[in-house]
């Protein structure tokens, strides 16, 4: 056990855990943020997709040890009223059905809006192909990045 | 408002239940906005007092109404449009609408679980009936507190007018009154011409909660002193739990115990989702997720081979034989199985006419065998439950398909009485039938009650894809005799699986063919097996559709006229009376999707493939464009026409197509998991290979036929017909025909 202080949202938080352990699991179990889910635990599914210093980043496989004093995002921190143009875009596309995977399909999409403000289709499958949607929503994924797209550029 | 005059008795225990709790009128634990912190104004907008008219619904006194939605909410958003059904009767503002997840309460709710695409079109006049009574006896209020006959009471946006004396009041003033009386026996409804709500798309409720990482799943679940449990199973299907060693794994840190649990009691006579693949597992207790895990890894168990059984079952009241095999099986022996099985005499489901002469005499016959192989849910969100089993008491908290039938093997291996077990249904993480099979909370509450604290079971994606219950390996082959001109004039389908069967005999092309022969077989196995999304139909209108693809082509004609041809037999002069299709409203779908597809316009590159199917209620139909991209096939567009009656919420409903599409794109192309020596081969995404957007198709198109049927579901029928469409374009696009699922064999991960 070791103890670390985090910047999680842009606040200082304290956990004390094994150096190994996840963000994930640091999260989800140790801070309540329960936003980021556990899909796969190898990076392949993308749902606990968190942003480190504003990257995308599969939080499954990501050591708290690792972090130090980088600054994290999760879906909780990603704005403070759920007004961050690709939540009001999945909101007004209505994106999601189960939901399970959705908070890693935004901030995978927040994190690719940051880059690169107006991407392609290509670029937004290619920055989306990391975040499985088994309810089989991506079509509704991409109208809602490419309508974040355009009202951020607005 | 206009108002006609059904009435039904449908749902009448539910209001007579909950007259008697109405009668005090306050309804307290109120959960409004649980988890959120609440702004200053929505605290002033909330009602002092609620009273609660029957089972699904309570209005405040400031004229806010709290809509309680039955059903377990897995994505097909049923926790909107089932609510929506409600208030279009009660007549009231969908923005004064607040939505609950109701509790299951057999008592209170009819039907209270997700499959089979049953929850709209089974609880239409339940939810409709709901609604409408509530209304009269707020119309009965006002005529009361009035002086005036109810008659001469009309409603609309939750107010109550009485024009003759040019007054009008909201319902939350009339609620305390109207909560008084007697739930009416009958109660006018409305014409469908009338509907404000239904048929206008509204937003998914949770739809907030889901894009800011509100706790909202099973997974999410937190409570004071909770533990963490995950199981250890036997690594191979035919194994059994010998010997555990947990000599490293007990002192691990944070592990507080590791024991063994059987699901159920030896001698309990298992209904029908009670199937478990492992009786016995390793339960590994401890404080957190990532200490568990570690000790998960460390343990060691030994097994031994099962031995064959025949256990009799409960469906529903009758009773079944399930023979399990011993052996350790693996994929390439099933497929040889089948191939064997296919040569033998089959049971004969169907024979109309005399299907051997017309193949004697045919010009030409058609024949083609397609196989597909077992598949595993893979929900996102990894089975889980929670629990706290005090004494005689449980409360359970998770996700779960069927909660009334799972709480009898509940309560029968803890010995608490169903009425001390309290089960709280949390938004699914998916189920697409895997969480059906609930025996995950049955191991969360043994835990639990061994552990004397409230336990959290959790399966990781290795367990969860490891210890499935999945879709069967299936085989069917089919026939067709073509005469002189052309003329479907015999058509023979042999179809198995393992371990059942997916024939539906009773479908088209049956009773379009003078001359039809449907037999079937079975293969037990040792593997468990359950619904996965439009089950048997998922396998079946794959190879039918394909099959009469090339049946038409064999005979010259265009596909969708083909069909169109058949159908209009079937509609005009049909052959035997057990078939289970209306021709004209499947022709319909056709005809629509001929139109809205533009049918017949070649476009350079693009391969198109048609499939229609009629499951589960609903007719679907579809026209997939394929273009070839770098060497591999690209879904450009899907072109889907529905007819699933009045349609609730249209952009929802054109949400959960464009998933069932997806969803079916993907396991045509990569779904399938194999097995070597009883040991499934995939076990996470790395080697499972899930449809992602870059395989998704680029653009969905969706259109409903519009009629006055009563509505039917969605969640499953647009799945079985697209597997078809893709076959077809496939064909078109490469030049042979497509016959054995994954289509695109097992290529590198992408991702």
């Amino acid at each position: 056990m070791a103890t670390y202080t985090l910047n999680i949202n842009g606040k200082e938080m304290q956990v004390e855990v094994d150096p190994s352990t996840p963000m994930l699991w640091v999260l989800r179990e140790h801070l309540q943020l329960v936003g980021t889910k556990y899909g796969c635990g190898i990076a392949q599914c993308g749902a606990c997709t968190i942003h480190l210093n504003g990257v995308a980043v599969r939080s499954c496989q990501l050591p708290v040890s690792a972090v130090g004093s980088q600054e994290v995002t999760s879906i909780e921190g990603l704005s403070e009223n759920g007004d961050h143009p690709v939540q009001k875009a999945w909101l007004e596309v209505d994106v999601p059905q189960c939901g399970y995977c959705q908070a890693g399909q935004i901030m995978s999409a927040a994190a690719l809006l940051k880059n690169n403000p107006n991407p392609g289709d290509a670029e937004i499958e290619g920055a989306m192909s990391g975040n499985i949607c088994r309810c089989g929503t991506y079509v509704r994924i991409k109208k809602a990045i490419k309508l974040a797209s355009q009202s951020s550029a607005s | 408002m206009a108002v006609s005059g059904i009435k039904t008795k449908i749902g009448r225990r539910a209001f007579i239940r909950n007259t008697s709790l109405a009668s005090g009128g306050l309804v307290l634990g109120f959960s409004w906005l649980a988890g959120c912190k609440m702004t200053p104004e929505e605290v002033d907008n909330l009602p002092r007092e609620w009273f609660k008219l029957n089972g699904y619904l309570k209005i405040g006194d400031n004229g806010l109404v709290t809509i309680m939605s039955p059903n377990p909410e897995g994505g097909q958003n049923v926790k909107t449009s089932m609510p929506m059904i409600v208030a279009e009767e009660l007549d009231v503002d969908w923005k004064d609408v607040i939505v609950e997840q109701a509790p299951l309460d057999t008592d209170a709710f009819t039907r209270q679980f997700i499959g089979g695409s049953q929850a709209i079109r089974r609880g239409w006049e339940s939810l409709r009936m709901a609604g409408a009574t509530a209304r009269q006896m707020l119309r009965e209020a006002a005529a009361q507190t009035w002086q005036v006959p109810v008659e001469e009471i009309t409603t609309g946006a939750g107010m109550l007018v009485h024009k003759g004396s040019s007054r009008s009041v909201g319902y939350g003033e009339m609620a305390s009154v109207a909560a008084k009386r007697t739930v009416p026996d009958e109660a006018p409804l409305k014409n469908l011409e009338d509907f404000k709500i239904i048929g206008t798309s509204r937003k998914n409720v949770d739809g907030l909660k889901i894009v800011t990482g509100k706790p909202l799943f099973g997974m999410d679940t937190e409570r004071e002193g909770m533990l963490i449990a995950m199981i250890v199973h036997p690594p191979a299907f035919g194994l059994k739990l010998k010997s555990v060693d947990d000599s490293s794994a007990r002192n691990m840190p944070g592990i507080r115990d590791i024991f063994t649990i059987k699901v159920f009691n030896e001698g309990y006579e298992k209904m029908f989702f009670d199937t478990r693949t492992f009786n016995e597992v390793v339960a590994i207790v401890g404080n957190s997720t990532w200490e568990v895990l570690q000790a998960k890894k460390a343990l060691k168990i030994e097994c031994e081979p099962i031995e064959s059984s025949t256990e009799t079952r409960d469906r529903f009241g009758s009773k079944w034989e399930q023979h399990t095999p011993a052996g350790l099986e693996s994929t390439n022996e099933h497929f040889a199985q089948m191939a064997a099985m296919a040569s033998k005499p089959a049971e004969v489901r169907r024979r109309d006419g005399n299907p051997e002469a017309a193949f004697k005499r045919a010009a030409k016959i058609v024949e083609a065998t397609y196989t597909a192989p077992f598949l595993a849910h893979n929900c996102m969100e990894p089975m889980n439950f929670f629990a706290e089993v005090n004494g005689d008491k449980a409360d359970l908290i998770g996700p779960l398909q069927k909660p009334e039938f799972t709480e009898q093997a509940l309560s029968e291996r803890l010995g608490i009485p169903l009425e001390n077990i309290d089960i709280k249904m949390t938004r699914l993480g998916g189920g697409y039938g895997r969480r059906s099979y609930a025996h995950w909370l049955v191991e969360a509450a043994l835990i639990s009650q061994r552990m004397m604290a409230p336990v959290k079971l959790v399966y990781t994606r290795e367990d969860d894809m490891t210890d499935g219950i999945y879709r069967p390996a299936y085989r069917a082959t089919y026939r067709a005799a073509l005469d002189a001109n052309n003329e479907l004039i015999g058509f023979h389908v042999n179809a198995g699986g393992i371990p059942e069967s997916p024939l539906e005999e009773n479908r088209f092309p049956a009773g379009a063919v003078a001359h039809y022969l449907a037999e079937d077989w079975t293969i037990d196995s040792n593997l468990t097996v359950g619904s996965f999304r439009a089950p048997r139909s998922n396998f079946i209108a794959c190879a039918e559709q394909s099959f009469l693809d090339e049946v038409a082509e064999a005979a010259g004609k265009d596909p969708i006229d083909f069909r169109l041809g058949l159908l209009e037999r079937a509609a005009q002069n049909p052959v035997g009376e057990n078939n289970d299709y209306d021709p004209l409203r499947y022709a319909g779908v056709l005809k629509l999707v001929k139109e809205k597809a533009g049918w017949g316009q070649q476009q350079e590159g693009v391969h198109r493939g048609v499939s229609a199917y009629f499951c589960h209620n609903s007719y679907a139909a579809q026209v997939l464009d394929m273009v070839i991209e770098n060497g591999q096939p690209r879904v450009q567009k899907v072109t889907c026409t529905l007819d699933c009656g009045i349609v609730v919420n249209p952009d929802s409903a054109k949400n959960m197509a464009e998933g069932g599409i997806v969803d079916g794109i993907g396991n045509a192309f990569f779904g399938e998991l194999t097995f070597k020596d009883g040991v499934p081969e995939k076990d996470n995404f790395d080697r499972y290979r899930m449809i992602r957007m870059g395989e998704a198709p680029r653009e969905i198109e969706v259109h409903f036929v519009k009629n006055d049927i009563d509505p039917t579901g969605l969640g499953e029928p647009t799945f079985p017909p697209i597997f078809a469409a893709v076959a077809n374009a496939l064909y078109r696009a490469k030049g042979h025909r497509y016959y054995d699922q994954p289509f695109l064999g097992r290529d590198a991960i992408s991702g």
